[in-house]
């Protein structure tokens, strides 16, 4: 079995760090838009954080949003041009902090988009920072004690919180942690597209993702850290599928 | 025989928007303009368009970044709290250079202040608004003719120079209602094909519309430099101003929207009474027509300032004029309006005042 680079990536080195999850996330998302034929047809955001270079490894139009507001911006895309695939990358900061209202009212709406949400229980480009999704007991630069229930709060659950709205299609978590892991994420991501060209509706795929450079570890322990301990607090699987 | 009609102002607004082909609003309602998105919501469908009430003034300013990446002209409406809100989106949409258009029905600031008519953002949007150097291309109609004008020629301003303009309006202009000719639309400018259009990369290579700018090293002063070097280009092409009676003028009286159309009756009725007073109403508020202040500076003796806030539109009157005249202050922001009696006092007033100084 030969092994290509996908037409939609552009061959150029990522400027991620050893052992994050972003590059293969973004891999399998070119794999999906290869194998669906719809590079030409596709619309893109790039989020303000460590995907904010998106463009410049993904071969279609990619429009670059404020922080948060990458479903509204695709929004406006989608229904203007509603033959075209229009989907955002994201991270859990700008997806579950500043833009929760973006997505809970895109997905509320029921936009017929395509949401690839990678969550890493951190703030990874401003350097480490408390995320929504943060767990408890997590160390983080703004939680320098670990996050604690009382003052931070628990971390928010996108997929179940997402679960209760009428407008959703899909839903499912999925990790990059494992090639079991890869396997289903893709899976996963695929469906999310197909759904968007069935015209059903908002589709999110929800990505435990590593991020050993702000959680301090190794590479090999950060695969370890999604494994054992989030995927206790996020448990993967299809959280809605209509 | 044109169309003539009756409609409130709010509603003239949208319907202009329609007609010069907007084609997608988003907006959030907020008195005094509820009427622009409760109009788009059954107008725009008529023709194919696309309204959508968001979840917030951030989520609306953003859904038309995406439209007008899109290729579309769109527009947003709402009143000076809401038009705070947007500031982030307008930074961004000015900064990647696509056109909309935003209307401001302003109201009483600061903070929620009230529902009154005012014009106390004219620095938000005349000097920025929001973070970064840029400029948005703001128009001040003052009667709803004008409006109605004016709303069709900023999607062309806006196109043409690819930017966002602003029709700055009040809760009176928003609120009133006056019969209007419906001239159909006819662009005003030679709009150039968008080539910068987000619809998928088939037979070109991909586009991509972003706002950081990384690289090289000074990238980003290269790219202020050129949008200052468009601005530029804008100052010299747009500077919209009526001048009524300047010529022989010894007082000129300035003010814009509303109170300019006041201001006018105060003028003529000044006229009759033998005093030589003028008007300049600038309708470009930027650009500013500085020319014409300049220009009225050499023989005018005195410049009075009518504004329905506390002293901002006076200070590019000065600016404009390089200080050259004195400049007297006739204004109040919250809710306070001018009445053409009130101007006329002033007037007077300064007219005694600049005797006395010379006996």
């Amino acid at each position: 079995m030969e092994f290509h680079r996908p037409e939609t990536l552009y061959e150029a080195h990522t400027h991620y760090c050893p052992g994050c999850g972003h590059g293969i996330t973004h891999r399998l998302v070119a794999e999906v838009i290869d194998e669906l034929g719809v590079r030409e047809k596709t619309i893109a955001t790039a989020p303000v954080g460590c995907a904010v270079l998106f463009y410049d490894y993904m071969k279609f139009d990619i429009i670059e949003c404020a922080h948060g507001r990458c479903p509204a911006v695709a929004t406006g895309i989608k229904r203007m041009l509603p033959d075209r695939v229009v989907f955002t990358y994201q991270g859990d900061g700008d997806l579950a902090a500043i833009g929760t209202a973006e997505t809970i009212h895109t997905a509320n709406r029921g936009e017929n988009i395509t949401v690839i949400f990678i969550n890493n229980a951190i703030y990874g480009m401003t350097g480490g920072q408390m995320a929504p999704t943060t767990m408890l007991g997590q160390y983080s630069t703004t939680t320098p004690k670990g996050r604690g229930k009382n003052a931070e709060g628990a971390p928010l659950r996108v997929c179940e919180l997402l679960s209760s709205l009428d407008g959703v299609c899909y839903l499912e978590r999925v990790a990059v942690s494992t090639p079991k892991d890869v396997i289903q994420a893709k899976r996963a991501i695929k469906k999310a597209f197909e759904n968007q060209l069935a015209d059903k509706g908002f589709s999110l795929v929800e990505v435990l993702s590593m991020c050993p450079t702000d959680w301090k570890l190794s590479p090999e322990e950060a695969v370890k850290f999604v494994n054992e301990e989030m995927k206790k607090v996020f448990p993967l699987g299809v959280f809605k599928d209509k | 025989m044109t169309e003539r009609i009756l409609l409130k102002g709010n509603e003239l607004l949208a319907e202009a928007a329609v007609r010069a082909g907007c084609r997608f609003y988003a907006g959030y309602p907020i008195t005094p303009q509820n009427e622009i998105p409760e109009y788009m919501s059954w107008r725009l469908p008529q023709v194919g368009g696309v309204f959508i009430q968001a979840e917030s003034e951030l989520a609306a300013i953003n859904m038309l970044f995406g439209a007008s990446a899109a290729g579309a002209r769109c527009m947003t409406s709402s009143s000076s709290p809401g038009i705070s809100l947007k500031q982030e989106g307008i930074s961004y949409i000015a900064a990647a250079e696509l056109p909309c258009v935003i209307v401001n029905i302003q109201r009483g600031g600061p903070g929620l202040g009230n529902i009154r008519a005012s014009q106390s953002d004219y620095f938000q949007a005349v000097k920025g608004g929001g973070h970064g150097d840029y400029r948005l291309i703001v128009l001040a109609p003052s009667t709803l003719q004008e409006a109605y004008e004016l709303m069709m020629n900023a999607f062309d301003y806006a196109d043409y120079w690819r930017n966002p303009a602003m029709i700055l309006g009040d809760g009176i202009l928003g609120q009133m209602a006056e019969p209007v000719e419906m001239k159909p639309y006819s662009p005003i400018l030679n709009i150039p094909s968008k080539d910068y259009v987000l619809d998928g990369c088939k037979d070109r290579a991909p586009r991509v519309i972003k706002t950081l700018i990384l690289k090289p090293e000074l990238g980003l002063v290269t790219h202020n430099e050129q949008l200052q070097a468009k601005y530029r280009k804008i100052e010299q092409a747009v500077r919209l101003c009526e001048e009524y009676e300047v010529a022989d003028a010894d007082i000129i009286v300035s003010a814009y929207g509303i109170p300019g159309r006041i201001a006018k009756g105060a003028v003529k009725a000044a006229r009759g009474k033998g005093i030589k007073a003028g008007l300049i109403r600038p309708i470009s508020l930027w650009p500013f027509p500085k020319k014409a202040f300049l220009k009225a500076a050499r023989t005018a003796k005195q410049f009075l300032v009518v504004e329905m806030s506390q002293g901002q539109f006076i200070e590019d009157v000065k600016l404009a004029i390089e200080c050259k005249r004195p400049v007297e202050f006739l204004g109040k922001g919250g809710g306070w309006y001018p009445t053409q009696e009130v101007i006329l006092e002033k007037i007077e007033q300064m007219l005694r005042y600049s005797k006395g100084a010379g006996q």
